[in-house]
């Protein structure tokens, strides 16, 4: 227990967390305007500006490296802008362009300047599948500074990016500078992925984008709440895998931590009220048996309208049953509406509308009717 | 804006083509809420709008009309700077459209925005102030009672805490009308805003367009359903590409416009439906076959 409270594995917890943080809030509105991917690009358009930092100016710092990472996934970014704005070619493949075509020239970088003893002590393979051992002190404040930075641009374009990524036609029509708040969104996710850079690594830092998004997206239907727990996510599965990496020896540090993300999307997909599997299918069961116990009740009614006795009387449970078609026999749907007091046993082998189940009729023909009258 | 304008030859003089404004044109006319000279509007080679004029006077309930692919999207988008012609001008109230954004107000087809963003009815209504917000101010409580005042006019008071994927789609199209009531502006362009809705609330959307040109407003509206055209619309604007007409409705909504927009697409329409007497040509005698149409519609 003790081994985990020291100093470097608070360190790393801390940087794990804002890197999270920052993610998983930038990435709510990627998901939301269907960009999952623009992180995917940027993360490997990435890695050539990250070498060629360290070729150019062979330092070893985090911020030197990173700053060329920043410049090479913007870069590569506003490339796949300029194709599909003047070609043909479509997003998605200007997208998987960029990416294979920066990611193979930083492979080829890496390789070549691997082959020199220096190099391969300034450890550059760790951005690659990352290494949470490696974050240092300053390193965590220089996150801290740029998560600062991030969350109050924020929240000083906050409805502007919501409309962004709700209606962008309608905040051009408001005047609203929609291609600069795109380019300075895409900035944000930029620097996002460039802080994962080292603990998650270029492969896998676009699920760092995506996974707690679309997990937080199963939670709530407000934007703020999302993007809040967005960040809680993010946060949560960077401290968990950073720590649990350096804890067990020979766990890398970016899956792990992107398998607990994938977890807590596993977990929200199915689990989440109201727009979760289990509870999407408990509402489908519940339909399925309120439409069982209605049609039974509707079929019960016009039977008995059909008489013009006012003395109470029964029907069988054949005669329910030939009114009725598929979901099985009626026996068991009568029995339900019996314990809910909406009809009851007349005799032994009839049955017959309570009052309560009456009413209820009577209340499904009424709604029926005023639905037509009025609209939807 | 006689009824039965003669197509102008469809000739691009030079500098109108290369996207200079036609300074012999460049006064304003009082009165007119939109001006709309040489617009022309190409997707990559295909023309979408070809040398489009229109001038629309203030105060008027106008219809665009016309088939498939006749542009009436692009026509308003072109008037609220969404679609960058390849020449021509839009004036709103004399003066260039980004000039006189406060004036305007934009409802989007229903189709184009994603319907499951996690939001409530009150908030997408709450957008039509961010335009006279500003930077950096949140909208705040007087805002907020502006658009709960705007949902209250479209019927829909009740539905502010609504998520947004559970609405119906005429319930989608009044938040969106309320989201423009909001911005309370002097023109209103709506891209198809009857477009499914049923026939109570095409009744209550028509209700608050009058209601909005009753108090000296504009409202340009994309329509779709020819029949009810004389008994909505004051103004009409046929389109197919080029202008075919526009004008008051009793001058610009005859069979012979009709046919020229349509083709041999309005056989449909009895003479009856149109209100336009029988001595006229029944509109599906003149129908011409579509390939007689130009090469350039498709």
């Amino acid at each position: 227990m003790l081994s985990l409270l020291n100093h470097t594995t608070v360190t790393i917890a801390l940087g794990a967390a804002i890197l999270g943080a920052v993610s998983g809030s930038l990435g709510s509105f990627a998901v939301l305007r269907r960009q999952s991917l623009v992180g995917d690009a940027i993360s490997h358009a990435a890695l050539p500006g990250l070498v060629a930092a360290y070729i150019l100016t062979g330092a070893k710092s985090s911020l030197v490296l990173l700053t060329g990472a920043a410049v090479a996934g913007l870069l590569g970014m506003l490339i796949v802008m300029l194709i599909s704005n003047t070609s043909r070619v479509k997003f998605d493949s200007a997208l998987g362009l960029v990416l294979s075509v920066f990611f193979g020239l930083g492979l080829v970088l890496l390789t070549w300047i691997q082959k020199k003893p220096e190099a391969a002590m300034a450890g550059l393979d760790r951005f690659l599948f990352g290494q949470a051992a490696a974050l240092l002190r300053r390193d965590v404040w220089m996150f801290a500074c740029v998560a600062a930075v991030v969350f109050s641009l924020l929240a000083a374009f906050w409805k502007e990016f919501k409309i962004l990524a709700f209606d962008r036609d309608y905040g051009v029509s408001l005047g609203m500078p929609m291609r600069s708040l795109d380019i300075i969104l895409t900035g944000l996710v930029t620097v996002a992925i460039v802080l994962g850079l080292q603990t998650v690594g270029v492969v896998l830092m676009s699920a760092m984008i995506v996974a707690p998004a679309a997990a937080a997206r199963q939670w709530t239907n407000r934007l703020g709440r999302m993007v809040l727990l967005a960040g809680l996510f993010g946060a949560g599965s960077g401290v968990a895998g950073a720590v649990a990496s350096t804890a067990i020896q020979r766990l890398p540090t970016g899956p792990t931590i992107v398998l607990i993300a994938g977890f807590v999307v596993l977990v929200s997909v199915t689990a989440a009220p109201r727009r979760g599997l289990i509870a999407e299918a408990l509402r489908r069961r519940h339909n399925r048996q309120k439409l069982r116990l209605d049609a039974v009740l509707c079929d019960l009614f016009e039977l008995e309208s059909q008489h013009e006795l006012a003395t109470p009387h029964g029907h069988t449970a054949q005669a329910i049953q030939a009114m009725s078609f598929g979901e099985g026999p009626v026996d068991k749907t009568l029995a339900e509406l019996e314990s809910r007091d909406l009809a009851a046993r007349f005799g032994s082998e009839r049955w017959t509308l309570t009052g309560k189940g009456r009413q209820r009729v009577e209340r499904m023909i009424h709604k029926l009717e005023s639905g037509n009258r009025h609209e939807e | 804006m006689d009824g039965s304008p003669g197509i102008k030859p469809h000739v691009v003089s030079a500098e109108a083509a290369a996207g200079e404004p036609d300074s012999t044109t460049a006064t304003p006319s009082p009165g007119l809420a939109i001006e709309v000279s040489d617009l022309t509007v190409a997707y990559h080679d295909r023309p979408v709008l070809w040398d489009v004029d229109l001038e629309v006077p203030a105060g008027v309930l106008m219809a665009v009309a016309g088939p498939n692919g006749a542009g009436k999207t692009t026509l308003i988008k072109s008037m609220l700077g969404l679609v960058k012609p390849a020449a021509g001008r839009v004036l709103i109230h004399g003066a260039p459209y980004r000039e006189q954004r406060t004036l305007t107000a934009y409802v989007p087809q229903r189709g184009s925005v994603d319907w499951d963003f996690p939001t409530q009815v009150l908030d997408v209504v709450m957008m039509g102030t961010y335009g006279k917000l500003g930077w950096l101010r949140r909208p705040g409580e007087k805002q907020r009672e502006q658009a709960m005042h705007c949902l209250d006019r479209v019927g829909m008071a009740d539905f502010w805490r609504r998520q947004i994927s559970h609405l119906s789609g005429g319930q989608q199209q009044r938040v969106f009308l309320a989201r423009a009531l909001a911005q309370d502006a002097q023109v209103y362009l709506m891209d198809e805003p009857l477009q499914g809705v049923d026939a109570t609330t095409e009744r209550a959307i028509i209700d608050i367009l009058r209601e909005l040109r009753g108090q000296g407003r504009t409202v340009v509206v994309v329509h779709h359903d020819l029949q009810s055209i004389p008994e909505y619309f004051d103004w009409l604007t046929l389109l197919n590409v080029r202008r075919i007409a526009s004008g008051p409705v009793e001058s610009a909504f005859t069979p012979e416009n009709l046919r020229r927009a349509y083709g041999g697409r309005v056989a449909f329409l009895s003479s009856r439906e149109t209100g336009i007497p029988e001595k006229s040509t029944a509109l599906s005698d003149v129908a011409v076959p579509p390939d007689e149409k130009p090469d350039w519609v498709r």
